[in-house]
Parts: structure tokens; sequence; C-alpha cells
């Protein structure tokens, strides 16, 4: 059967099922009952609608759910006083660790839960729920010569803290377990009843390589509820920082990824590009990682004539120096051996878990933010969004070396926009009284981070939620590393390169 | 590939001068001194870098130390894959509950003498994540600290200059707290 699109597939249900929610910017929130929510996962079994997010909120469940057709995107809320609701994790894979997660934090659960096992919650916290603390029951491999080799959380390199649980037979990967959760923070309590100038630094701080894009989404999130709108200037620079931040962690993990395949001169020079483009950061605008920069109403610093052409120059070298590391890394058969056909991530697997950024676009997945739902001032410049099929490591590497010349493009493109008279212009725009909800999609260098806000009357967060891409990814290294060699596995991982911190929040 | 070994080459090296030894962090290391270790150590420094719960800014940072700019191995200090190898612990991060654990353990598993750094301002007092359900504090909460060095995340030269007071301090022949 064909399936009908999100937006008339809700229209079409019996009123008595849902309603919407007044002042939830820009996109609709629906209450849903528990008969509107059956439904909707006897549609999503039949229907290519993707799941953007879950998330839990008292005695309420919300989901962000998109149709990639029309690109439509809503947010469903179905409130379970009794907290516990039916699981998307059996339609979508990608809702199991979101729903232990809610379960973890919100006490929500889902009852026919493929997995209910704790995530976030290691059993080692105060409101640690009772069962969490028991061993975490890996999943069992059984077979002739089959043996596990666990690593971590504490990583042999300069990485954040996780574990990988492998089962190998020789030197073949037959199933890797991860687990996640070691550096939960807290951070959506810590942000409950601050204001929301407060809680932009720790949105900051959610995933420190996306600082920018986390600030981005929590004041775009924040600006939506209160219907403030940002000085024309400001969302240039915000772009400017935003494309800054994509190519200092593209060249970083281009060289790492290099690096992991025991390649030290590409190392050392993407290395050495990564440092310039920090350097100027900090030129500019004063921070090297471009840490609390924005803010809600829009930026906390102005870019200078100064500054203007030291990043102008920047990017002319940066294009230069771009061909250079392409030229190499096509030029080394011993390199390029390591990365084809590792780690593929095949398209559908990419599809089923709505798998954003890099990971997503190396395997089919057209999607950027940036360009759908879209957000100023991307809708008046002129870039393309790179798409390749194969999903390996190869191809996410291209991915990310084409994503350079984008954005080297797009930053020539604002620094043109944001040159001309330097009059004082605002910056920032005071916030609006009002009170509502919000949700925003920007896309970091990883993918798409989304961020939700619901803000009290004097500008103080109420409750956010903040979703990192890695959510959606972190699930497939598990798939791209079956049947690999356990060598290859930094490879693929680096590849991927999840955020732990992001992740765990 | 030849052209651009070639023209680092004939271009000078991009590797800067050091920082300056950081004064701060002279003073807060004890100016205790033990000829054994020096022996010992020699002019080197082997670091086992931990993250008990950082936003992964500071993970960057330390990176960066790495790189063509600031070199950190001609000073001798270099990072190693297990704690068993190391002299420093550069931890980073508000300690999270559930790291806190394999913190110690980590910490437990390093042979003495040691020293354990603070990196950035969450592994001081917490930071912005102080007080959180899932926070135990700062790093001096679950193992002893012999120097914290600021920032958030501080620059590579900050962490060059702190590092560098240390292995002066260690040259001396001092010895952990
Ligand atoms: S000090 Fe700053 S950069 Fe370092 S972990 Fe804390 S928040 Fe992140």
């Amino acid at each position: 059967m064909a399936a009908p699109a999100l937006g008339e597939w809700i229209q079409n249900l019996p009123g008595t099922n849902w309603e919407a929610v007044p002042a939830h910017r820009p996109v609709p929130r629906h209450v849903f009952d528990a008969a509107a929510w059956n439904d909707l996962i006897a549609m999503l079994a039949v229907a290519d609608w993707e799941l953007f997010g879950l998330w839990g909120d008292d005695d309420t469940i919300h989901v962000a759910v998109r149709d990639p057709g029309d690109g439509l995107l809503v947010v469903l809320s179905h409130p379970c006083p009794d907290k516990s609701f039916q699981s998307l994790g059996h339609v979508r894979p990608g809702a199991i660790r979101l729903e232990r997660a809610a379960a973890d934090l919100h006490a929500l659960i889902s009852f026919d839960g493929p997995d209910r096992r704790p995530w976030l919650d290691h059993g080692r916290w105060e409101r640690s729920r009772l069962f969490a603390s028991a061993p975490y029951p890996f999943l069992p491999v059984d077979g002739d010569g089959v043996h596990q080799i666990p690593v971590g959380p504490v990583h042999a390199g300069i990485i954040e803290p996780g574990h990988f649980r492998f089962h190998c037979n020789g030197e073949t990967v037959v199933r890797l377990e991860v687990r996640l959760g070691y550096v939960h923070k807290g951070v959506e309590t810590l942000m409950a009843g601050q204001p929301a100038f407060d809680a932009v630094k720790l949105a900051g701080r959610i995933s420190g390589d996306s600082t920018v894009a986390y600030a981005l989404a929590f004041s775009r999130a924040v600006e939506a509820a209160s219907g403030a709108a940002v000085p024309a200037r400001a969302v240039e620079l915000r772009a400017l920082m935003a494309e800054l931040e994509r190519l200092a962690n593209h060249f970083g993990d281009v060289g790492a990824i290099a690096n992991d395949a025991a390649f030290a001169l590409l190392h050392a020079e993407c290395g050495r590009l990564r440092e310039l483009i920090l350097r100027a950061a900090e030129r500019c605008f004063g921070h090297r990682l471009m840490m609390d920069r924005i803010v809600p109403g829009g930026v906390a610093v102005d870019l200078d004539t100064g500054g203007a052409d030291a990043l102008a120059e920047l990017v002319d070298e940066l294009a230069v120096r771009l061909r250079h590391v392409v030229d190499i890394y096509n030029a080394k058969p011993s390199l390029l051996d390591r990365t084809t056909n590792t780690g593929i991530i095949s398209a559908e697997l990419v599809q089923r878990f709505a798998a954003g950024g890099f990971v997503g676009r190396a395997a089919s997945r057209d999607f950027d933010a940036r360009k759908q739902p879209g957000y100023p001032p991307y809708d008046a410049l002129a870039f393309e969004v790179p798409v390749r099929r194969y999903g390996d490591v190869h191809s996410r590497v291209t991915i990310r070396v084409e994503e350079i010349d984008q954005s080297l493009g797009l930053v020539r493109q604002l620094l043109e926009r944001l040159a001309g008279p330097a009059a004082r212009t605002e910056l920032r725009a005071t916030l609006p009284a009002g009170s509502g909800e919000g949700l925003a999609l920007v896309e970091g260098f990883r993918g798409d981070v989304l961020a939700w806000v619901r803000l009290g009357g004097d500008a103080r967060v109420i409750r956010a939620h903040l979703r990192d891409p890695s959510w959606f990814q972190w699930p497939l290294i598990e798939a791209a590393i079956e049947g690999n060699i356990v060598a290859d596995f930094p490879l693929c991982n680096k590849s991927v390169n999840g955020s732990y911190s992001g992740h765990d929040l | 590939m030849w052209k651009l070994i070639a023209r680092n080459l004939l271009t000078a090296p991009v590797t800067e001068p050091p920082p300056p030894v950081s004064r701060e962090a002279l003073v807060e290391l004890a100016a205790q001194v033990d000829k054994a270790a020096r022996a010992r150590l020699g002019r080197s420094l082997s670091i086992r870098q931990i993250d008990a719960g950082s936003c992964n800014g500071c993970e960057l940072e330390i990176h960066a130390l790495n790189n063509p700019f600031y070199d950190i191995e001609r000073f001798g200090i270099r990072f190693v894959a297990s704690p068993r190898h190391a002299d420093v612990l550069l931890v980073t991060g508000p300690v999270t509950a559930n790291m806190a654990e394999a913190l110690q353990r980590t910490y437990a598993a390093t042979p003495d003498p040691k020293w354990v750094v603070a990196t950035g301002d969450c592994a001081l007092d917490g930071g912005l994540f102080a007080g959180s359900y899932a926070v135990v504090g700062g790093v001096s909460a679950v193992v002893p600290v012999d120097l914290h060095i600021r920032g958030c995340p501080p620059s590579p030269t900050q962490l060059l200059s702190g590092l560098l007071a240390l292995l002066e301090h260690v040259e001396r022949g001092g010895v952990p707290r």
C-alpha cells in the first residue's frame, strides 16, 4: 500500500484522538492519545517517515518525525500518565537507545521495547534505578573459537570514554557491541530553570567539537519559542563561524583517518591546516573553538576588517593545500587499500536509522539541514550537498573533502556579504517576553543537531532537549565493523567519529 | 607527495619556540626534591590522557599539541597508550559518576612516582557541570592532583607551558605530593 503523506495522514486521524498544540514553532506539535500513537506505529511500519528524535518530559514522550517526501517535520507527543508507552523500536531501530535513555532519565518505560537494558544509567547516581547497578548484560555470542576483546572505557588514544565489546573469531569481528553513557553529565537537568543566556553555555559544551552548531541550534530554538528576530549581520556571522567549525573538524578528521592507517604525512599536513583555522578563529572571534560566541538573539562578537582579510587569505591558502592533500591521498594505493571497501555502512541501514551527516551522505541519504528544512542565510547562498553511494571509509573521506570545498565557497560568499561599510549595526536582539516552545535543526560538521526548548515568560528554560547526530550513527558502527578485522576498527570508528559527550548528554 | 615534502624542506619549519614555563604551575608544584626519581625519569615524561567526563573540547586542544606548530615530542613529552607506561595522568572533564571508578582504577594502575594534571576548568571543580546529579566534581574529588591547568579549553600554549613547568620540576628531582 502506498503510504499517504505524513501531514495528510495526521489531518485524517479522528479528531478525538489528537490535537494541535499552540505556540510551538516553527513546526507543529500534536498531542496523540494511545489510539493515534498505535496508528503511528502501524504507519511507520509501511511509510518511509524518518525518526528525528525521541525524548521524555515528565509524563510525556515526544517524537520528531519527518516525511522525506515533502520534508514536513512534526513533533508528536504522547502523554503517558502511567509512565509507560508502546515502543517505536520495532519499526524504527533508531528509537531503541533513545527509549532506553528516556527510561533512565524520566522513568518513561517502553513496555514492549526490543531492548530494555539501562543505557545512560550505570547504577551510579543517587536517582539510579535499582537494577541498573547489576553487571551490564552484553549480548552473548556462541561458537567455536569465539573470544572476547573488551576495550574501554579508558582507551589507548586521546579520545572520549566508551566501552567496546568485540567478539572475534581469529582476526575477524563477529560482533561488536558498544556501551556508552560514561560521560553523562545531566546537562538537560542542569539547563532546566536556567535563563536562556546561561543555558546556551551548557548547550555549547554538550559536544565541544560542535560548540558552534550546538549554540546555534539552541539559540534558534529559543528564538523560535520567543519569536525573536535575529539581526541580518548576526545571521551571517553565525554561518561564518559554523563553516569555520566544519572546516576545522573536517581537516582534523581527514588527517586523523590517515593517521589511523599509519600515514603520518597527511596527519601532519591536515593538523597544520586545522591549526591555521583555529588561530584565525581566535584572531577574529576571540576563541579558538568559538565557544560562547553565539547567544540567543544574535552573536556576542563582530568581525573587523582585519579579521575578514585574514579569513579571505586563509580560505585561498586552504583551497590550494586541499588540492595537495587530495592528490596525495589519491596517489597512495597503500592508503586507499585501507579505506576502500572497509567499514561499509549500507544505504539501507542509513535510511532505516535516518543517519545524518557524512555517514548518511556517503550512502545515498541526501539530507543536509542547511537545505532542508533550511535556515538563513543558507537559502541565499550557493552550495551543493555532495552525496556518494558506497558507504565505506573511502566514501566518507571523499564526502568530507568535497564538503571542505563547499564550505570554502560558503566562507567566501559570507565574507563578501559581511564586507561593506562598517556601520555599527545591531548584533543581538533582545528576546521578547513571550513564552512558548521551539524546535531547531542545525547542520553541524557531524550531522543534524536537533534542539527543542520550552521557554517560560521570563526567557527561562523550562525544559530543553538536544539530540546529537551520533544517536543515529553509533549503532551503525556495530554494523560497519562486522566481518572486518579488529585492526581496522580505529579506521572505521574514526571515519564515523561519533561524539561520546554529545550522545551521553 | 614529494612536492609537499620538498616544499616543507625548503621552507622554514612551522614549529614555534616553546612558550615560557608557567610560573604559576611551578608554584603549585611542590618543591620537594628526590634525586632517585630524576635518575629514573631523565629528561622525558610519558603522559596518559584520561577523559573523565569532558565535553571533548579539552581533548581537541590536547591533540593539537602533536601538530607541527607545537610538536610536543621535541621536549621529550609523549602520549602513551597505557597507564602502566605513564608518569603523568592528564585528566580532563568534570568527573562523572559513571567515570569515577575508571579514573580511580587507572590511577591505581599507574606506577609511582606519578603526577596528576587536572586539565580544563571542569577538571578544577566541575565547572559549569558542578552540582549535577551525574557529576562527582573536579578531579581532586577522586584522585590527588599535583597541578591544575585552567582554561575552557586551555589553549595548546597554556597546556604546553604547564607541562614544561612539570618537566622542569621533575628534572630538578621534584616528587609528587
Ligand atoms: S573545560 Fe571547557 S572544554 Fe574542557 S571539558 Fe570542560 S567545558 Fe569542555
